[in-house]
Formats: C-alpha cells, sequence, structure tokens
C-alpha cells in the first residue's frame, strides 16, 4: 500500500514491518535483541517499525519487509519442524526477492540443507541457503571476531556443536580472526546468499554490529519505498562496546 | 577401619593454608589417593545428605536449611566455603573431621553446582535433594537449558529417600514423572505471586503465546508462599497459614524460604527430632541473606543494596523485587569466567522499570555492553567506566544523601566489596 516517500502517520518516512520466526521456540542467548535492535534503529532512522511475532500455527502475515530468526535448543528445533517445512516454499520465495533476513544458529542451520545429528538422524532443513550441517561432540563456544568485506570486523559469541559447510550457492558472511565459526577447519563465519545473512553469533549480534542492522533496514527501505533516507543514530555506545569486545579473551 | 588418607589430608590442608592455597586442592589430594573417603563418611551420618542445587538461589537456601535445621537441635554439616563442587565438599570434610576420619554431625547439607552434582551424587547418594530451578545460566558451561534439567533428574534418580521438587517451575516438576522409588514433596506459589516469577519458556512469550503448559494439573504442595510483604511472608502448610517476619529481601529469595521450610520438615519429621513450627518459623525470620544476594550495607549513612545478578531471570527477578523508585543506581557487569562471558544475557532482560529514574554510573568490564543494552530500552546514563573503583567513588559522591543500590555479576561484587572496605566503614546492617 505505502508508495514511495512518506507514510501518513507523523512525519514517518513509513512502516516497516519486521518478522520474528518462532520467538517462543527459537530464542535463546539473547536473539531478541536483534529484533529490539531493528525496532529502535527504524525509528532512529525516521521509520516507523511494525514487529511481528510469527510462531509454530500463526497464519504467516501478507506482508514481510524483514525476517529475522534465532538460535534455539534442540527441542526447540523439533517443535518448529514441520510448520517451518509448511512455510519453506513462502520464505523461498521471498529470499529469492530479495528480501532481507537475519538467521543465527539454529536457524541458520535450518535454512540449509539439513542437519544430520550424531546418531545419523536427519532434520530437514528448507534449503534456502546452500549449506549442510553435521552435529558434533564438540562445543564450539566463546568470543569470536570476523573479518568481513561487507560489514568490516563483526563480533559476536558463538556456542554451537553443529558445523555448518558451505556448498558453491553462498558465500561466507567473513573470515574468522578468533574462534571457530562454521566449523573447526576452513576459517570461515555465516553465509551470505542475495539479502540473507546468516550466523553463528549471538550475543546479540546486531546491537554490536549495527553495520548489518542498517544494511538490512536500508534493503527494506529500498525494496518498499525505492529509496533509503538513513537517520542519525547515536553509535557511540556501540563503537566503544565494539572496541572493549574485542580486546577480551575468547 | 583406619583410613590413612585422612590425616594426610588434614596434613595438607594445613599446608596449603600456610601457602595461602585454594581450598579445594587437599580435598583433590584426598580423592586422589582414598575415593571412598566422603561416602563412607557422610553416608553413615543419622540423617544422611541433603543435596540442594539449582540455577538461582542456592547459596541462600542451603544457608536456610542449615539454620532451619539448626533450631531443630541437629548438628550440620555444610560446605560453607561456597565450594561447591566435589572436591570442595571434599576439603571443607577435612577441616571438620576427626584424626580416624569421623565426622560430628547429623546431617550434612551440601550446595552443589548442577554439572558438579552429577559426579557427587554418583559417589555419594543422598538421602535427600531439593531442585530449585532451571534457568538460563552460563549456558556457556553447560550448553543448554534442557541438559541442565537432565542435570537435575540425574540427581533426582540417585535420591535415596526424598525429592523436593520446584512446582511452579515445568522442567524440574516433570521431574517427578521419571521417579520411581523416592517420596516427591514440592514447594509452591500461590497463583497471584506467579507473575513475578517468569520462567524461561515465557521469557520472550507475548500475549497471545502462552508458554507450553506446566503440568495438567498442579500437585498439593507441602510448603506454599501466599503472600509477601515489606519484611513479612504468609506460609500455607499443614491446612494453616502462618505469616513470620523475614529479613531476607527480594521475592525470590522468599519463594526459596518455602523451599528449604520443605526440606527440613522433611528431614526433622521422620527423625529423632521432630519439626517444630514455631521454632522453625523463628529462625526462618532471622536468616540473613547469604554474601552479596541482596545484602545491604550502610555507606554515608545510608543503605547501599548489593544484588547480584548472574542470569537473565535473576536480573528481572531483581529488578523487580527491589524497585527503582528513590534510590541511586548502578550497575556492574564483568565478564570472567565466574560469571560466564557471554553477554548475549543483558539482551533477555527488559530494563524500562529504571526508565524513570535512569542509571547513574555503568561498570565492569563489560559496561558499554551494558550501556548500549540500556540505550536500547530508552534508559538516561549518567556515566560509564569500565574501572570500577573510579566508577564506585563517583557513584557515592554523586548520590550523597540517597539509598543507592548496585546490581552487579559475581567478580564485579566481589570488586565492589573490596572496593568499600577501602573507601568507607562497611557495616554489615541485615
Ligand atoms: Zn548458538
Amino acid at each position: 500500500m505505502s508508495q514511495a516517500g512518506v507514510d501518513p502517520v507523523n512525519g514517518s518516512k513509513g512502516t516497516i514491518r519486521v518478522v520474528q520466526l518462532y520467538p517462543r521456540d527459537m530464542n535463546i542467548y539473547g536473539d531478541w535483541g536483534n529484533a529490539l535492535v531493528l525496532q529502535q534503529r527504524l525509528r532512529w532512522h525516521g521509520y516507523t517499525p511494525e514487529l511481528l511475532e510469527y510462531n509454530v500455527g500463526d497464519p504467516f502475515p501478507d506482508t514481510v519487509d524483514i525476517i529475522v530468526g534465532g538460535g534455539g535448543q534442540d527441542s526447540g528445533q523439533l517443535v518448529i519442524q514441520d510448520d517451518l517445512q509448511a512455510r519453506a516454499a513462502t520464505l523461498k520465495d521471498l529470499a529469492e526477492d530479495g528480501a532481507p533476513m537475519l538467521v543465527i544458529c539454529g536457524l541458520y542451520q535450518l535454512f540449509g540443507h539439513f542437519f544430520k545429528t550424531r546418531t545419523g538422524a536427519v532434520i530437514p532443513g528448507i534449503g534456502v541457503l546452500d549449506v549442510e550441517t553435521h552435529g558434533t561432540d564438540e562445543r564450539l563456544i566463546g568470543n569470536v571476531k570476523v573479518s568481513t568485506p561487507e560489514f568490516g570486523e563483526v563480533l559476536g559469541y558463538e556456542n554451537h556443536s553443529g558445523q555448518t559447510r558451505l556448498g558453491s550457492g553462498v558465500r561466507p558472511l567473513g573470515s574468522v580472526a578468533k574462534g571457530t565459526g562454521n566449523n573447526s577447519s576452513d576459517g570461515h563465519e555465516g553465509a551470505r546468499y542475495r539479502n540473507v545473512v546468516a550466523s553463528y553469533l549471538h550475543g546479540s549480534l546486531l546491537p554490536k554490529n549495527p553495520a548489518i542492522a542498517d544494511f538490512l533496514i536500508r534493503t527494506a527501505a529500498e525494496r518498499k519505498f525505492g529509496t533509503f533516507e538513513p537517520g542519525h543514530p547515536d553509535d557511540r555506545f556501540a563503537e566503544l562496546a565494539r572496541e572493549h569486545a574485542a580486546r577480551r579473551p575468547r | 577401619m583406619f583410613s590413612f588418607s585422612v590425616p594426610l589430608g588434614k596434613l595438607v590442608r594445613r599446608a596449603s593454608r600456610l601457602r595461602g592455597g585454594g581450598s579445594a586442592f587437599p580435598g583433590l589430594v584426598v580423592e586422589k589417593i582414598d575415593p571412598g573417603f566422603m561416602r563412607r563418611t557422610l553416608t553413615t551420618l543419622p540423617h544422611g545428605v541433603a543435596v540442594v542445587s539449582g540455577t538461582n538461589g542456592k547459596t541462600t537456601t542451603t544457608k536456610m536449611v542449615v539454620e532451619l535445621l539448626e533450631s531443630q537441635g541437629l548438628k550440620v554439616f555444610t560446605n560453607r566455603t561456597g565450594s561447591n563442587f566435589t572436591r570442595g565438599v571434599a576439603a571443607a570434610l577435612l577441616g571438620e573431621v576427626d584424626w580416624r576420619g569421623r565426622l560430628d554431625a547429623d546431617v550434612a547439607v551440601l550446595e552443589l553446582d548442577e554439572a558438579h552434582a552429577v559426579h557427587f551424587v554418583n559417589s555419594v547418594p543422598p538421602r535427600y535433594c531439593l531442585l530449585l530451578n532451571v534457568l538460563r545460566d552460563q549456558l556457556d558451561r553447560f550448553g543448554e537449558i534442557d541438559k541442565t534439567a537432565q542435570l537435575l533428574q540425574h540427581i533426582a534418580a540417585k535420591t535415596t529417600g526424598t525429592v523436593v521438587l520446584n512446582r511452579e517451575d515445568p522442567r524440574v516438576a516433570r521431574i517427578a514423572a521419571t521417579l520411581t522409588g523416592q517420596e516427591v514433596k514440592y514447594f509452591g506459589l500461590d497463583d497471584s505471586l506467579l507473575g513475578t516469577f517468569p520462567n524461561d519458556d515465557d521469557m520472550r512469550a507475548a500475549p497471545g503465546s502462552p508458554a507450553p503448559a506446566a503440568l495438567p494439573e498442579k500437585p498439593a504442595a507441602d510448603v506454599v508462599l501466599r503472600k509477601v510483604g515489606a519484611d513479612s511472608a504468609e506460609f500455607e502448610y499443614d491446612g494453616g497459614t502462618v505469616t513470620t517476619g523475614m529479613k531476607l529481601r527480594g521475592v525470590y529469595n522468599i519463594f526459596n524460604a518455602a523451599a528449604a521450610l520443605t526440606l527440613a520438615r522433611s528431614i526433622c519429621g521422620g527423625g529423632a527430632a521432630t519439626a517444630d513450627h514455631a521454632t522453625l518459623l523463628e529462625a526462618l525470620s532471622k536468616v540473613e541473606p547469604a554474601f552479596g544476594r541482596g545484602e545491604s550495607l550502610t555507606v554515608d549513612g545510608q543503605p547501599l543494596d548489593l544484588v547480584l545478578v548472574k542470569n537473565p531471570s535473576g536480573f528481572r527477578l531483581g529488578l523487580k523485587s527491589f524497585p527503582a523508585g528513590g534510590y541511586a543506581t548502578m550497575i556492574a557487569i564483568n565478564d570472567n569466567y565466574a560469571d560466564g562471558r557471554d553477554m548475549s544475557w543483558l539482551w533477555d532482560v527488559e530494563f524500562d522499570s529504571l526508565r524513570a529514574g535512569g542509571v547513574d554510573q555503568v561498570t565492569g568490564s563489560r559496561a558499554y555492553d551494558m550501556a548500549l543494552r540500556l540505550q536500547y530500552d530508552d534508559v538516561r546514563i549518567g556515566a560509564v567506566d569500565t574501572e570500577i573503583a573510579p566508577a564506585l567513588a563517583a557513584f557515592i559522591r554523586e548520590a550523597q544523601g540517597k539509598p543507592k543500590r548496585v546490581f552487579c555479576t559475581y567478580t564485579a561484587m566481589l570488586g565492589i566489596r573490596r572496593e568499600l572496605s577501602k573507601i568507607t566503614t562497611v557495616e554489615v546492617v541485615s
């Protein structure tokens, strides 16, 4: 409905709808922070945020501007499995169409082809991303520093035992300078495909990496309104938090 | 039977004290030389061993149980040093046993960290266990919250007598269904207070997205916390309600009083001593918070409360239990190993209750992570300094004449106490 330009609501540049996937079952290690950061930064950039939570069994919203999804426990992944499969086509179409998405940890894994557990059981993913994940006995835990071509240095905290391998259809988010990332062998962290950003990093990811938050917001605004006019968020605390986080031990 | 390892362990204990060594080191030596030492010593106590575990409130709850049992005339062995792992128990034990390895106690009440408790109960099956809660606590150590629940279930399975469970925590209450031989007792909460105790399932549940149902039907609880007043609490048990004064602060501490009462009643009920309600309640009303757990100090003639926060649920409960009105507020967040290195948890706490008054000082090694968190909740910040000493000094100077409250992680709390003892007389008032 909204046209490029100004929303009728108090001079806002327009409404951007953020859909958080499965907050009830996939929201661990502060992944809610990503949804909060998008909401606030949308305001600070002059847009009106609308946050919708999508849980198992809910009707899928007809308009979606940004999608965020987080990590979960094994039990959470089992709970959402069938519902996620039922939404596979919708989510794939959105991704192919260039919708900005951020998926962390558990949903990163399930956005790939499959997750194969240590015992050999295979949990099917939805194949938005050309990646596959294998469960291991080793838990990768600690502070992570990633060098990325698009977002500069990315900082966060990883906690996963699944190891993810990238296919040729995606590129890594970046290479790991501290920590492990996707798996313990190739030194890559996360995946990028169209406007989908996938990562193992909690922390939460977006507060200390506003460049990624603003990429999602800019992409959403451009898709919806044709242009993005940034505001002036005060990122002094974010910069200081980044400096201190980068110096903390693994 | 004569045990060689006890005299040796005692010698090691003395030597390591002279060296200023850690409290667990002599315990390690004894465990290596004589692994059966703890089992033999503890399981022969007349009332056996009671293990207290769970994510939040172990220290204060254990302290309560000990004082309740002592009020009934029992001699209690406990791991007071705060070494809440197996070696720490062995070390504490070495300090108490005689040269023949005998312990002069009726019962042992031990606070054990979930992961360490599993090892402990494998070698020393407890007669009682009290399982408090499963919350998101330093998940970087255990990996997953469901795994923590499994650790607690294992403790319950190894318990030979009575298992005391939190009826209101679905992950703890569900343990009952997995038990066969044990007697199960619950402690519970009045429905009207449930809202102040979010469990981890409804942490992010928006209206209209209900948390998974707890239990199909609530079992009857041995002790139920009905009401919490400013310095009193109302409990229901044996079909009646009783009101008692409380020195403990914070609703969650008082809920744990219901847990402690249930365990104490279980232990005293069947043995030589019989639970005497009047003396139990009197003892309960006198329990003071454990070190750093809702402690109130006096600085410049004004109260300064230290509220330990170590996980999102604890922080949320702390903010709810200690309203901000009229207080100057400081938050100190460290990310040392004992605090947990992952800062993600700060994003699972909502800070709107601090919006009206703001936060005067933010400090600790992750002060800027905390400041960033507050910025996203539109909470005004006075100053940020990663160094605790100058931040605390500024806080006390600028909030002169006002009561003060400091929310702090564990190692930040140790630093703050150290500083307080330098810059002012630290007098413990409650
Ligand atoms: Zn994770």
